[in-house]
């Protein structure tokens, strides 16, 4: 129960310090999630962030239900999406009731505008530290840089990039023969 | 009642349907708006405007907020508490199903030489992917207003400077003192609005 109640606090945490959206959240997620808490490694975060983009729902939450069931079962993925939802519920509900102008105010935008700038540079952070793991070999690297520039130039669902790379990953193995960890 | 148990069936057909992350949800508000009128057009794009503005993801935000929003309008400020939380609560009740299960297979064959392949290039992808949303948000905060052309002073001026500089002083900070992003976020927070961002 105890873990419970942790896992809920932690993707809390998470959720309160996520700012525009579920790619914001994996510097937290680094943090929290494998270099404080060792519950998975950076290997793991990235496969869940890569299935949690091509299953239905927000990326957030698949994420945190993935991390949540691998610690503690069906009962973990409970918990800890119900913490990373927990924040925006009350913070929502609070401006929503009373100060629905919140988004013109102009102390808020100027901080958000800060705001902005970090998560660029944490985002960046973030790249860097995963680019380490993920980007092994040379034909990790096409597929990243791929993936990259599609993803910038063509207005293209993530989802169809993840299955291509997934078949790419497959095809290779088959050719190369080798296996992958 | 009835009111919850729509809000209830609607977000959870939201979730279930709904693949991509937060912006992905946007079509199907509208598409509820119509329906309904239990909000317009232009309440969708306050609500945006808040849920970019405020901690948490984006979709969930926007499932709270018009949880809110429309028993709001039927039973006053306990009713749409109650609404902010039925529509969070359904619309990740799907999610929580799909990748629980998803879960128990990845669990029962990750030792399998082909689902280590498919990660192998899963992997690079979903680097990219976080990479290019990275740059969108640094096109957004980076880069002005100015007309661009292939000339020196334009290529000077596109760039907003006072960002970049502020940027690369928190880039530094993240690699040489690693301390939890909560620091950076609430120090660029102040920068914001000590320097009038």
């Amino acid at each position: 129960m105890k873990e419970l109640f942790y896992l809920f606090w932690t993707f809390s945490k998470i959720g309160v310090l996520t700012f525009g959206g579920g790619y914001a959240m994996l510097p937290m997620l680094q943090k929290e999630v494998v270099e404080k808490n060792h519950w998975c490694s950076e290997d793991d975060l990235m496969d869940y962030f890569a299935i949690g983009q091509c299953t239905p729902g927000i990326i957030a939450v698949n994420t945190a239900t993935f991390i949540g069931y691998r610690i503690k079962g069906i009962f973990g993925g409970i918990f800890a999406t119900l913490g990373v939802v927990f924040p925006s519920i009350v913070i929502i509900t609070i401006i929503a009731a009373f100060i629905s102008n919140f988004a013109s105010l102009t102390v808020v935008s100027h901080a958000l505008n800060g705001i902005k700038i970090c998560v660029c540079a944490l985002i960046l952070d973030a790249v860097i530290k995963l680019g380490k793991k993920s980007v092994i070999d040379k034909y990790c690297l096409i597929i990243f840089f791929g993936v990259f520039i599609i993803s910038l130039l063509a207005d293209i669902s993530a989802i169809f990039l993840i299955i291509a790379a997934g078949i790419a990953g497959y095809v290779l193995g088959k050719v190369t023969g080798k296996e992958q960890n | 009642m009835l009111v919850y148990l729509k809000l209830f069936y609607e977000f959870s057909k939201i979730g279930l349907f709904a693949v991509g992350g937060g912006l992905a949800t946007l079509p199907f508000l509208y598409e509820l708006a119509e329906k309904t009128g239990w909000f317009t057009t232009h309440d969708i794009s306050n609500m945006i405007a808040i849920s970019e503005s405020t901690p948490g993801a984006i979709g969930i935000n926007m499932s709270t907020y018009v949880g809110f929003h429309t028993a709001y309008s039927f039973f006053g400020l306990f009713g749409a508490i109650l609404g902010g939380i039925t529509t969070t609560i359904s619309i990740i009740i799907p999610s929580i199903i799909v990748i629980e299960v998803i879960s128990g297979f990845l669990n029962k064959f990750k030792e399998s030489k082909t689902v280590k392949n498919i990660f192998y290039g899963l992997r690079p992808a979903s680097t990219g992917l976080v990479a290019s949303a990275g740059l969108s948000i640094a096109k957004n905060t980076l880069i002005t207003d100015a007309a661009f052309s292939w000339s020196l002073p334009a290529i000077l001026q596109i760039i907003n400077w006072q960002h970049l500089v502020i940027g690369a002083a928190i880039f530094a900070a993240i690699r040489i003192f690693k301390l939890h992003p909560i620091f950076y976020i609430a120090a660029s927070a102040a920068i914001g609005i000590i320097l009038k961002l």
